[in-house]
């Protein structure tokens, strides 16, 4: 009764964007993941006004204090609070993340599409050039860039999204190469849509599912990379909170203070887990082998 | 075999050739004046004319590349502006002890990553199958800088058994190598073991779904027969191959792990050159990176199809 009730609604007129949302809500991991995103949305965006001290306000006077009720995270080398710094922390994370993500987006979209539907010398040139890329490991080229560019959260989220960039490209490019075939594609193309259109309006839309998919879990990836640089130093610069910096500075009071170490770390965790349960929650949702 | 292998080899040419048209195009990133950012402190104008006299500077960029390529190719990659040394000696200094770790790092992620994965498998949909999927993810969302740092506080702070950072070689004093490197490798090789997990389970639901496991199982054997020699002979051949597909990440993550342990390796070269501006060996080190990884992809490709004879045509 159950699976006559489930195929009655799968055959039912509804939209592929109802029936997506309907089967990621079914996924209990990726709802847990939809909620500590929001939560940590919520929490970068309200840090003025929740955080219970000023994230760079240092004080004497509480210096390396073990949690408390007064700092129930405890506090650093410089007595500032680490709650607030872990709350205000959450805006360097996650805008690195989206921010890096959509750079890669903007770049590797419009680039694969060309790839995948440009002529054969333009897919080769496309297609060596992000081998090339993709051939130095991710950390190695973003710290590479990041050094040449300077260190600082900007040009650590342009390093990061343009080495996510050879990503998109493949992605976009073998998603194109896949659809280009189908009948709808041969139809757009024989009534005379010129080839713009047909890339943007026809087949952009039917490889979005796998772009959206690939760009949630590369928000997980981009999370760790931005926490890898700050740790390094080529990141979010001092005194301003980010979860990698915070970090780098706890690794020298491990000894002393080592709360310093949980929280920062324990976020990191915590926001990469959930694009990445995420991530799978919607490769299930959106694949249409699954259905 | 070798209509395959001169293709490959072929391939390999325009890859490199983008891959250090890549590498030398980071130079022109610098803001300002590159002499000036290479020169660091100094500010003497005969060491700056020097500097451009020396990278060619004063020449158009597409004959800075033929110079710098030139170089490379001869093995010249330049030179050390702290260290005054060739760029390729220290890589060369260095690179074996990321080796060493790297190879430890596979040897424990092929290990615990086969061995859970291939048990999830066959213990699909229980309880073994559910807390190794839980820990491959939690493999996959734990930055491993943060995993060395706990790590440390329980090992080298708390308990006190293990060295907090350091190394020693395996020839100098083998024991005290092992004690230097086992964390930082068991760290290095946390996410790979995770993502190892995955895929020989995926590979291992796979053939254990094939027509031959079947036929195995029809033919009466054993379930422990049917899952060693029959499922997972033929699942691990693409697990296998990843291992070096994955050996990029590894070098990434070798950065992080050895800034962390403060171990004189490959990464901690590439992040102290950074923070010095000692901008050829971060084009060295990332050149010799990239070779290395495609190298290895080309190693593993010939490996796949010596394997599986089906590929060969």
């Amino acid at each position: 009764m159950a699976v006559a009730e489930a195929l009655a609604v799968e055959l039912s007129e509804e939209s592929p964007g109802a029936r997506a949302r309907r089967r990621l809500l079914r996924r209990k991991s990726a709802v847990l993941g939809l909620v500590i995103i929001v939560l940590l949305v919520l929490v970068a965006l309200l840090a003025p006004l929740i955080a219970p001290y000023d994230p760079v306000q240092q004080s004497w006077t509480a210096i390396r204090k073990p949690p408390s009720a007064q700092h129930w995270f405890g506090t650093d080398e410089s007595g500032r609070d680490v709650l607030a710094r872990v709350m205000f922390g959450a805006r360097a994370s996650l805008l690195a993340g989206v921010v890096s993500i959509s750079i890669a987006l903007t770049l590797g979209v419009p680039v694969g599409l060309l790839a995948g539907y440009g002529g054969r010398w333009i897919d080769v040139l496309i297609s060596r050039i992000t081998d090339a890329m993709l051939a130095i490991p991710f950390l190695i080229l973003a710290i590479a860039l990041a050094a040449f560019l300077g260190p600082s959260l900007p040009n650590a989220m342009i390093a990061i999204g343009v080495t996510a960039t050879p990503i998109f490209v493949r992605l976009t490019r073998g998603q194109v190469m896949a659809v280009k075939v189908e009948d709808y594609v041969e139809a757009a193309r024989a009534v005379g849509n010129p080839p713009v259109r047909i890339a943007l309006k026809h087949i952009l839309p039917n490889i979005l599912p796998a772009l959206i998919v690939q760009a949630t879990i590369s928000i997980a990836t981009a999370i760790i990379a931005e926490a890898s640089l700050s740790f390094l130093g080529l990141g979010q610069q001092p005194p301003a909170p980010s979860w990698g910096s915070m970090l780098n500075t706890a690794q020298r009071f491990l000894t002393n203070a080592p709360w310093m170490a949980v929280w920062p770390g324990l976020a990191i965790f915590l926001a990469v887990l959930s694009f990445n349960i995420l991530g799978d929650g919607l490769r299930d949702a959106l694949d249409p082998k699954e259905r | 075999m070798l209509p395959f292998l001169a293709r490959r080899l072929l391939q390999l040419i325009p890859t490199l050739f983008f891959v250090s048209l890549i590498i030398f195009s980071l130079q022109q990133l610098l803001p300002g004046d590159p002499a000036l950012a290479m020169a660091g402190e100094e500010r003497d104008p005969a060491v700056l004319a020097q500097i451009r006299h020396e990278y060619r500077l004063d020449k158009p960029v597409y004959v800075q590349y033929v110079y710098w390529v030139g170089g490379v190719l001869s093995g010249n990659l330049g030179e050390s502006m702290r260290l005054k040394e060739p760029v390729l000696n220290l890589i060369a200094q260095k690179f074996p002890v990321t080796l060493q770790l790297a190879l430890m790092a596979i040897v424990f992620s092929l290990t615990i990553g086969v061995t859970a994965g291939v048990l999830s498998a066959v213990k699909k949909d229980t309880v073994v199958d559910y807390a190794v999927n839980i820990v491959a993810l939690w493999g996959i969302s734990t930055p491993n800088f943060w995993l060395g740092i706990l790590l440390i506080f329980l090992f080298a702070v708390h308990l006190g058994w293990l060295p907090a950072s350091g190394y020693v070689g395996p020839f100098e004093d083998f024991w005290l190598s092992l004690q230097t490197t086992i964390l930082p490798a068991f760290v290095l090789g946390n996410s790979f073991a995770a993502v190892l997990m995955r895929h020989t389970r995926s590979a291992m639901l796979q053939a254990m779904g094939s027509d031959y496991v079947r036929t195995a199982r029809a033919k009466g054997l054993a379930e422990r027969v049917v899952v060693l020699k029959h499922a997972m002979r033929n699942a691990l051949t693409p697990v296998v191959t990843l291992g070096a597909l994955e050996f990029g990440t590894l070098l990434s993550g070798a950065v992080l792990t050895e800034q962390v342990f403060s171990i004189p390796g490959f990464g901690k070269l590439i992040v102290d050159s950074v923070f010095n501006r000692d901008y050829q060996v971060v084009q060295g080190v990332t050149l010799i990176t990239a070779t290395t990884y495609i190298l290895l992809n080309l190693l593993a490709d010939i490996a796949y199809v010596l394997i599986d004879p089906r590929l060969r045509s």
